[in-house]
């Protein structure tokens, strides 16, 4: 699996993103760090995984990937082109014609006053399609794609169930042939025997488009079951990215292990079994100056956010994993 | 054992404009003291109406058409609005999904726990207080004193359903309803009130009836489950038997739709989307959207069979004369997972 990643190509290339927003109050700067020191690389091809609980950035940062926000520092690379630095025409348009976003809320990302051909074409029309017979055509085409029928084109969204107008999004974001996708929590707002419907679909146009995707989402068994790698995040920060196998048998990061121990499981005996563990974000010897954490590989892909103090102590722990692999093993 | 709260056959319906909606469509259960019984189903699946009638609190244009709710000896659906003062907050009390619409924004958080022991227990004003600082210690809020003079926009979402939670165990009540207690907050934080609610029960000896559409959550809470689709219990059972031998297709879908840590299949999907509710369809309504439906389900509703003391499914695959059908792939593999877990790690 690691040598697979590591000859796969980078398609977008995080460095130390940092996103600040400042609030005044009573005349004082306030700074809220959403995204802080943020680094990772998404391969070709693949799902990642952004998880963590709300809050923590997960999804601030998705949207600083395409702009929708100017990141406060940091580098973004698309296929090696720089996403950061000035907003230009021309950087927006290369933006919008590679990554394309599925939204959360149904309701809220479509626009009542647009018939569902209008809302899947308008990217079309854009991007210079400029004849309605051929837009038409292709809208069909992707309507059928999702799941929805012909005749649904033109209708408004208010006529369509959750699901339905989820597959709508899906339907816009896939239209204009993105190279990558960005997922922000797609299925949360849906209910449990629908969730699975989109999932399904979102899985069978990856294959079939060969799709890049960054899932953020905060329910765990769904990014697990989705994802080829995850990151989790906590308070603006990225503190552990790894496969996602070996992130959920050998948690490394305390964030991680509580949040795991906490994901609910469908099997009375395991829950009747399980042990939360708790995390306090204050055992950490984190500071701004010499301190400063930062990326470790303890495994082959498996990063941990810390400072070096702290390594030593993952370094241990890694060994201790290793030794019970080769005992396993033997 | 005798349990202390029955309901029978009810049948609850909203007038809309388009017409009469049929929410809750017989349904029939048990509650045992000290016991934990969750309600499982989709949104529509008249899992929250069942228990919005039981505590009385029906919207206007609802109403009980049939049925009785036994509890204490008295039938609750023939209660008046005065009636139900005795009971509400008292007897039985109710936590809400969203804490912050269950508490007043402009009071003080101690001032609304002390509210529920005087009105409730007629609790002088000095006592009140300090049974509130009590509750609030009991339920994990560290610093009381200090935020018992705050207001509920300073808490967390975890802290308000911990506030929630201590006004609804103020009184001392028999039966506590949790409408989806954690579904708005977060995974670790949702952990930290399951475990406060199983303590609590533990503490008090309520019995706990449980809302929620989480499959994970409801292996961790429920003693025994009773499974809702458009207005009817299709199947009820003990946790391990709804979990371990599930035998009604819906809890098949419900089950295999959703994936654990495991899963690596298909994901199994329900196709289309829950009945109308207006014009509820002949026969199960789960039968158009199931694809283990017999003819007879299309012409008439299956009655239940019973599987053990405590199993019952409604579904018309259980009869004698029926095709025998396998569950889906994937939920035979995740029990078949389960069971080796089990044997290796213990109950």
């Amino acid at each position: 699996m690691a040598s697979e990643i590591n000859n796969k190509e980078v398609v977008l290339e995080v460095k130390n993103l940092v996103m600040h927003f400042s609030s005044k109050k009573r005349g004082r700067t306030h700074r809220v760090k959403a995204v802080d020191d943020v680094s990772f690389n998404i391969y070709r091809g693949e799902t990642f995984g952004l998880v963590g609980e709300s809050g923590c950035g997960k999804t601030t940062t998705g949207r600083t990937l395409i702009r929708l926000y100017n990141p406060t520092g940091g580098e973004i690379y698309f296929e090696g082109k720089p996403l950061h630095g000035k907003m230009t025409n021309e950087l927006r348009k290369y933006i919008t014609s590679n990554i394309a976003m599925i939204f959360q809320d149904p309701i809220a990302s479509l626009n009542p006053r647009m018939t569902v051909q209008e809302i899947i074409g308008e990217g079309l029309k854009i991007r210079g399609v400029k004849d309605p017979e051929e837009r038409r055509k292709i809208v069909v085409d992707m309507l059928k794609k999702v799941g929805l029928m012909e005749e649904h084109a033109t209708r408004y969204p208010h006529e369509f169930s959750g699901g339905q107008r989820q597959r709508i999004g899906i339907a816009r974001a896939l239209v204009t042939n993105p190279k990558m996708i960005i997922a922000d929590e797609p299925v949360s707002a849906l209910d449990v025997s629908v969730q699975a419907q989109v999932i399904n679909l979102l899985n069978d146009l990856q294959e079939e488009y060969g799709l890049t995707i960054l899932f953020i989402a905060h329910n765990l068994s769904v990014v697990k079951y989705f994802s080829d790698r995850i990151g989790i995040m906590y308070f603006g920060k990225l503190v552990e990215l790894a496969d996602c196998d070996e992130l959920f048998k050998y948690p490394l990061h305390p964030y991680t292990k509580s949040l795991l121990s906490a994901i609910p499981q469908p099997d009375p005996n395991h829950e009747r079994r399980r042990k939360r563990i708790s995390y306090n974000s204050k055992i950490h010897k984190y500071d701004e100056g010499e301190n400063k954490p930062h990326y470790f590989e303890v495994r082959p892909n498996h990063f941990v956010y810390c400072s070096d103090a702290e390594y030593p102590a993952y370094q241990a722990e890694v060994a201790e994993i290793e030794a019970s692999l080769k005992g396993e093993q033997a | 054992m005798e349990p202390i709260l029955q309901v029978k056959d009810l049948v609850v319906s909203f007038r809309a404009y388009a017409g009469k909606v049929q929410a809750v469509r017989g349904v029939s259960f048990d509650l045992f003291k000290g016991e934990t019984l969750a309600i499982v189903g989709e949104s529509g699946s008249g899992k929250s109406v069942t228990t919005k009638a039981v505590l009385g609190i029906l919207p206007k244009n609802g109403m009980i058409e049939n049925g009785e709710i036994w509890y204490q000896g008295e039938d609750m659906a023939k209660y008046e609005e005065k009636d139900f003062y005795k009971i509400r907050g008292k007897k039985i009390s109710l936590v809400f999904q969203d804490p912050l619409s269950a508490l007043n924004p402009i009071m003080k958080i101690g001032k609304q726990i002390m509210e529920a022991l005087i009105l409730s227990l007629k609790m002088p004003k000095a006592e009140a207080k300090k049974k509130a600082l009590d509750l609030m210690k009991a339920v994990g809020i560290p610093e009381a004193e200090v935020r018992f003079e705050q207001y509920p926009f300073q808490f967390s979402g975890g802290m308000r359903q911990r506030i929630v939670i201590a006004i609804a165990l103020a009184s001392d009540p028999e039966i506590l309803v949790c409408d989806e207690p954690t579904t708005a907050l977060d995974v670790t934080i949702q952990a930290q009130i399951l475990d406060l609610i199983n303590e609590m029960k533990a503490k008090a000896n309520v019995s706990v009836i449980f809302i929620t559409h989480d499959m994970g959550v409801v292996a961790n809470m429920a003693d025994r489950i009773c499974v809702m689709y458009a207005g009817k219990i299709v199947e009820t059972g003990t946790v391990d038997e709804i979990f371990y031998e599930p035998a009604h297709p819906y809890t098949w879908a419900l089950l295999s739709s959703m994936p654990d840590l495991d899963t690596k299949e298909k994901l199994f999907a329900i196709p289309g989307a829950p009945p109308n509710m207006i014009a509820p369809p002949k026969g199960d309504a789960f039968a158009a959207r199931n694809k283990y439906a017999l003819a007879i389900d299309f012409e008439e509703d299956p009655p239940y069979f019973q599987l053990s003391d405590t199993h019952f499914a409604a579904t018309w695959l259980l009869h004698p004369d029926a095709p025998k059908v396998e569950m889906p792939e994937i939920l035979k593999n995740r029990i078949k997972r389960m069971k080796e877990e089990e044997a290796k790690y213990g109950k």
